[in-house]
């Protein structure tokens, strides 16, 4: 199936979900939004806004009550999840359970295997998306001995074998240290400028957050607001802002003349300098 | 649990741990086998050479594999006496009832006995030299013939391997549990059996909760990475079949025919 470039790569259309059907609770209600290929998606909100629910129906592990899915030009049901997941790939937040394989090789081999490629091609993308993470050097380590960014790592190069055009990230580096973090962001934003990657990470880390191209809040499974981190975080208030935001909101209450919308890092710097 | 040394993987580079373990596994299988046509002693003397030149290769220290039989001492220990009491035959020592110690009762609890020991000092070399992940691989090239019988071959290796996986990880799981209860006041290995007993319930139930969460987890990851019961995969993991591993089948064929030759000899 050939995209159209105007098309989205992900388009959720009206979508609500709840667990248990007899409570008239909805995790997730009339939800609707959709994410241009290359594009870096930050989705954020509380604990229990419906984040991870919504990861889990993106991915076909839940089916919605109502509206649709629409992911690489197939809509999402049970006979084209396969092929959706072909294309999309997603790293959680706990390194060891994902962690299929016995050695790092052996898992970032496991979704290739599954597709029953043959063993030199295999071999190949293996080796190349191990590259990529910075851990071919431990292709034959076993995960007792990799430390839990390492392993993250792997899980991403598992992803990253597979060649997919999305990357679906649930709070992937909450167990990581700030370092690492930072690491695994930058590797993270070559790739995608390199190979037109869309990403959709779902996090709590509001500087992962405003290193994204547009941001999704969730609020009791509904979008309380949608849009660049500029516009997002000068509006919800009532979030742990990034390390700038909070910056410029105390010179602002110190009654300096401060621009009145988020900054960047670099716009901040530049800001100080003057 | 750092005691037992039955299916332990230590690694190495001696010869042995570069055969293939599809080889390993059936010479270790056949010799097995062939030990219960060992009648006599000088049959016991060249299986005996065998098992300690095979131990020798391995390049594991000989006090390793003592401490692989200790944990089953008793249960050898147990059959030879049966064996010792309840054969009959030849010059007999003491009768009681159904109890006697015979000497041909006493020369063939000998002989289970180191039968006995044979067998593990031999399945113990196969698992200290070989990966558990390469026996998997072994079992499951083994079993493949099964598939006709519809026997789900690639899913039980495919269990296998995830158990093996995971084992490190409910090892630090239980570790962690005990150190949060005993931080909570709970004393393990103290008083009679039964409360040490009931010290493990509070380790358990959360190992079982925390086990069922990471197997649900486990399961929604290998969906989403494409994992499909009874799909077509292909394997990234090779073995190969080296000249070394059809010498060592060779050697097998050898021992046998020196076995019948010794059996003959008294």
């Amino acid at each position: 199936m050939v995209l159209d470039s105007t098309n989205p790569i992900i388009e959720v259309k009206d979508v609500s979900f709840r667990y248990d059907l007899r409570s008239s609770t909805e995790t997730l209600s009339s939800i609707n939004f959709s994410v241009q290929k290359g594009e870096w998606v930050a989705i954020i909100g509380n604990n229990g806004s419906g984040k991870s629910t919504l990861a889990g129906i993106l991915l076909g592990l839940y089916k919605p009550q109502f509206g649709s899915v629409t992911i690489a030009g197939y809509e999402l049901n049970e006979e084209t999840k396969w092929e959706i997941r072909k294309r999309m790939g997603i790293v959680f937040q706990n390194p060891d359970n994902q962690f299929i394989g016995s050695t790092v090789e052996d898992d970032v081999a496991f979704g290739l295997e599954n597709l029953n490629m043959p063993y030199e091609q295999m071999k190949m993308r293996v080796y190349e998306a191990l590259h990529m993470v910075d851990m071919y050097d431990y292709r034959h380590a076993d995960p007792t001995r990799l430390s839990g960014g390492q392993k993250q790592r792997v899980a991403i190069a598992g992803l990253l074998a597979l060649q997919p055009e999305i990357l679906l990230l649930d709070e992937a580096f909450v167990m990581l240290d700030p370092k690492s973090r930072k690491d695994l962001l930058k590797t993270l934003q070559k790739l995608k400028s390199r190979h037109q990657l869309t990403i959709i990470s779902i996090t709590h880390d509001m500087n992962e957050a405003a290193s994204s191209d547009r941001i999704i809040v969730l609020k009791n499974g509904t979008i309380s607001s949608i849009g660049t981190p500029k516009e997002v975080f000068s509006k919800e208030l009532d979030f742990e802002a990034p390390f700038t935001e909070k910056l410029r909101r105390i010179l602002q209450m110190k009654g300096r003349n401060v621009p009145n919308t988020y900054m960047s890092e670099e716009e901040m710097v530049e800001w100080l300098w003057k | 649990m750092n005691k037992l040394i039955i299916g332990r993987y230590l690694p190495g580079t001696s010869l042995l741990h570069i055969l293939d373990a599809r080889a390993k596994l059936i010479a270790g299988f056949y010799f097995i086998f062939i030990l219960f046509f060992a009648e006599d002693w000088p049959a016991y003397i060249l299986l005996w050479s065998f098992t300690f030149w095979v131990m020798h290769l391995s390049g594991v220290h000989f006090k390793t594999y003592i401490r692989g039989v200790r944990p089953l001492i008793w249960l050898i220990l147990f059959t030879v006496c049966l064996q010792v009491l309840f054969t009959a035959g030849g010059e007999i020592y003491f009768e009681w009832g159904p109890v006697t110690i015979s000497q041909f009762g006493i020369v063939s609890g000998i002989y289970i006995f180191f039968r006995f020991v044979m067998i593990i000092f031999i399945s113990t070399v196969i698992t200290l030299t070989t990966k558990p992940i390469d026996l998997t691989e072994a079992i499951h090239f083994l079993l493949k013939p099964l598939r006709i019988f519809k026997i789900p071959v690639e899913e039980i290796s495919i269990m296998l391997s995830i158990a093996l996986r995971f084992i490190p990880n409910l090892l630090d799981e239980t570790q962690k549990i005990m150190d949060a209860q005993k931080a909570r006041g709970t004393e393990f290995g103290k008083g009679s059996l039964f409360q040490q007993m009931k010290t493990l319930v509070p380790i358990f139930l959360p190992l079982f909760v925390s086990s069922l969460n990471r197997a649900e987890e486990v399961a929604n990851v290998m969906e989403v990475r494409g994992y499909q019961p009874n799909a077509r995969r292909s394997s990234f993991r090779k073995l190969r079949w080296k000249w070394a591993d059809t010498l060592s089948l060779v050697i097998m064929i050898f021992l046998t025919v020196g076995l019948l030759i010794m059996n003959t000899i008294v």
